[in-house]
């Protein structure tokens, strides 16, 4: 495994070697240097506990940053300042990050913040993201980070203890796999159809043990948020963590942004994030290759990311007792078409699609138009920023005059832990990423989808191809 | 963390393959600041129905499940979340082991470090194992090798684990003396940057 000076190296092999502190051996693995540790409030908890267990301090606050999203309410504060926690025992975990990042001092983004946000939105858009680093965060979506080519994986709660004593890890070095998308997506496909797709095609677990590259022409054409969607669905293939070279696209969206250094030293350091790609012979131990002319908009249908088709083609007949199951849980059958089937709720958010792009997505279909009586839809932009923007641009008012909910920050109905919570045997469309088994509240069934399929799922009030949406506004 | 070397116990089988983290323990029980009491909720939605009782035909009710401490599920066991609270809950329902054919990344290395011994085994011996619920086998992480003189067939496994993880299992000893010991190598690391 080990790569000389001469040998040619992968972006994941550059990533890799310049953040070894101690080389793995047959009796130890690697002791590998993290550059940034986000933190929020549900896995950080038992770390600072560890932390005052063995009387330590957190030894690099100034390469940590925290911030408030999973347990939080989407809905504002009362006249008195009172949140809508779901339970006491959220509103608890929230004060408990507070007293930690205070006793500690680490800065925390809190109600009060405009760069609070979804942890993994909140990040690339102040620029605490940067190509060549290495991050983690008590979150397996951290794989969204990649898409800067940062090596960004999800650790638990005892890992997080042992980065804020040590801003190291002890990692075996994963197995490197490419996926090269070739072609170009059609203007209605989008990185999270891409994904969908990707997923269907190497499984649930076709990744496990691999950091997937994203490479090709399709995935250079993506914008960062794009980037962003297609590494954050990484984990849902397995694959712990996914990168995507950075280029002048990269550079674009990071110049002028909070925390990226400013002027001539801005230059400089872009320069050396250009430098960040896969030599030309670089191997990986698996590579793949997708036509993205074979991409077509896409809907899950069953209870894992991979059960997935194009929204215009037949559900699978089931092959196995898993398959069955699935689609009793979902209430579809095997050989008969999605589109059509009722939906009750749409849900537009998540560190997946909950960013400004995602938003403006799902408002060009919304705009002049209602959402379907049968339907809630609920619109959680994935930050304050990100709200802000949205409503600077008036696509607040899209979504409101619409029939849409527009609520504060946060990852609301994703992991649906803070009360925005899908009915039991309801069905949602979602853009978020898992469509588990009660992922969105017990006995919720989920499609995942685009932010623009999923809006035009709303309007129909039942699973509808956007591409097959007639332009009556004229009319009206 | 406890330290594991030789178990002897009842195997408890679910076949059911990807089975997630969210199953294992759904998102609502995470607003939690402590890993203590999770058990409680372990497969909550499999354990009980939308008015909280028991489903009858779910194994983990069954009075031999907190008599079991291997669990052997289907291919791909603890994909999805990151959340530690998964492999916490399965520990304090009462599992110290969980062997599949495939276990995703981060739930095996959260196994690792709260105690609970995950085994990956071959797709044929796993299949072996799906067929002998309730029946009695030995893990011996010493020997790194599952046996059992079974009703049907005589088992004996070797299973490969990571060094590393398998040295801390057995002296039940968590990774921060080791990472704390490295603390002078990673200040040189981060001068010489």
């Amino acid at each position: 495994m080990q790569t000389t000076d001469t040998a040619p190296r992968s972006l994941f092999d550059k990533l890799w070697d310049s953040h070894v502190v101690t080389a793995e051996s047959k009796a130890t693995p690697a002791v590998l240097y993290i550059d940034l540790h986000l933190v929020h409030e549900v896995t950080s908890p038992q770390g600072f506990d560890m932390l005052r267990a063995r009387g330590l301090k957190v030894a690099r606050p100034d390469r940590t940053l925290a911030t408030l999203d999973h347990s939080t309410p989407t809905l504002a504060a009362d006249e008195s300042g009172k949140r809508p926690y779901v339970s006491q025992q959220a509103e608890r975990q929230v004060d408990a990050l507070r007293a930690n990042c205070a006793e500690f001092g680490i800065e925390l983004h809190d109600f009060d913040s405009d760069q609070r946000g979804i942890v993994h939105v909140m990040a690339p858009e102040t620029g605490a993201t940067q190509p060549g680093m290495t991050i983690v965060c008590g979150d397996s979506h951290t794989s969204t980070h990649g898409a800067f080519g940062a090596l960004a994986f999800g650790i638990g709660s005892t890992e997080v203890g042992y980065v804020l004593a040590t801003q190291a890890l002890l990692q075996r070095r994963p197995n490197s796999m490419r996926i090269t998308v070739t072609g170009q997506l059609a203007p209605q496909v989008t990185a999270k159809d891409l994904a969908l797709h990707i997923i269907n095609r190497i499984g649930v677990n076709g990744g496990t043990g691999f950091v997937i590259e994203y490479a090709g022409s399709a995935v250079r054409q993506l914008g960062m948020e794009a980037r962003m969607t297609l590494c954050n669905m990484s984990i849902e293939a397995g694959a712990r963590a996914g990168i995507v070279a950075p280029d002048e696209v990269t550079v674009e969206y990071l110049r002028g942004r909070q925390r990226v250094p400013a002027g001539a030293d801005f230059d400089i350091a872009a320069k050396r994030w250009l430098e960040l790609a896969s030599d030309a012979n670089a191997v990986f131990d698996r590579e793949e290759f997708v036509d993205a002319a074979d991409v077509r908009p896409t809907i899950t249908f069953g209870t894992d990311p991979a059960m997935s088709v194009a929204i215009d083609a037949v559900v699978p007949a089931p092959r196995t007792a898993g398959d069955r199951a699935a689609l009793q849980y979902m209430a579809v059958e095997g050989g008969k078409p999605l589109l059509g089937h009722p939906v009750d709720v749409v849900f537009i958010g998540s560190c997946t699609n909950g960013r400004i792009s995602d938003l403006r997505a799902a408002a060009e279909i919304l705009r002049g138009r209602r959402v379907a009586k049968n339907v809630r839809m609920l619109v959680v932009p994935g930050s304050a920023a990100v709200r802000k923007q949205a409503e600077k641009e008036g696509l607040d008012r899209v979504f409101i005059e619409a029939g849409a909910e527009w609520r504060e920050p946060g990852c609301s109905m994703c992991i649906a832990m803070n009360g925005d919570i899908v009915a039991p045997g309801q069905t949602a469309v979602s853009t978020s990423n898992r469509n588990f088994e009660g992922r969105q509240g017990a006995g919720a069934r989920t499609m995942l989808a685009s932010p623009a399929t999923a809006a035009a799922c709303a309007l129909a009030g039942c699973v509808a191809d956007l591409r097959d949406l007639r332009d009556e506004r004229e009319a009206v | 963390m406890q330290a594991f070397e030789r178990l002897t116990g009842r195997i408890l089988v679910l076949p059911q393959e990807n089975i997630d983290t969210d199953q294992i323990i759904p998102a609502r029980f995470l607003t939690t600041t402590t890993f203590t009491g999770l058990g409680e909720h372990v497969f909550a939605d499999w354990r009980y129905d939308a008015n909280g009782a028991p489903r009858p035909d779910c194994p983990l009710n069954e009075p031999r499940a907190k008599d079991s401490p291997i669990l052997v599920a289907g291919h791909n066991f603890g994909c999805g979340s990151s959340r530690e609270h998964a492999p916490h809950a399965l520990r304090d329902f009462g599992f110290r082991v969980v062997i599949s054919s495939e276990i995703a990344d981060i739930f095996r290395s959260n196994a690792q470090n709260i105690g609970l011994l995950p085994i990956v085994l071959p797709p044929e011996q796993h299949a072996q194992l799906l067929q002998m619920d309730g029946e009695e086998i030995s893990v011996d992480l010493k020997a790194c090798m599952v046996t059992t003189r079974g009703r049907h067939t005589d088992v004996d496994f070797p299973f490969r684990i990571d060094a590393f993880a398998r040295h801390c299992l057995l002296r039940g000893m968590d990774r921060l003396d080791y990472l704390l010991s490295q603390r002078d190598a990673i200040r040189r690391f981060e001068a010489s940057r």
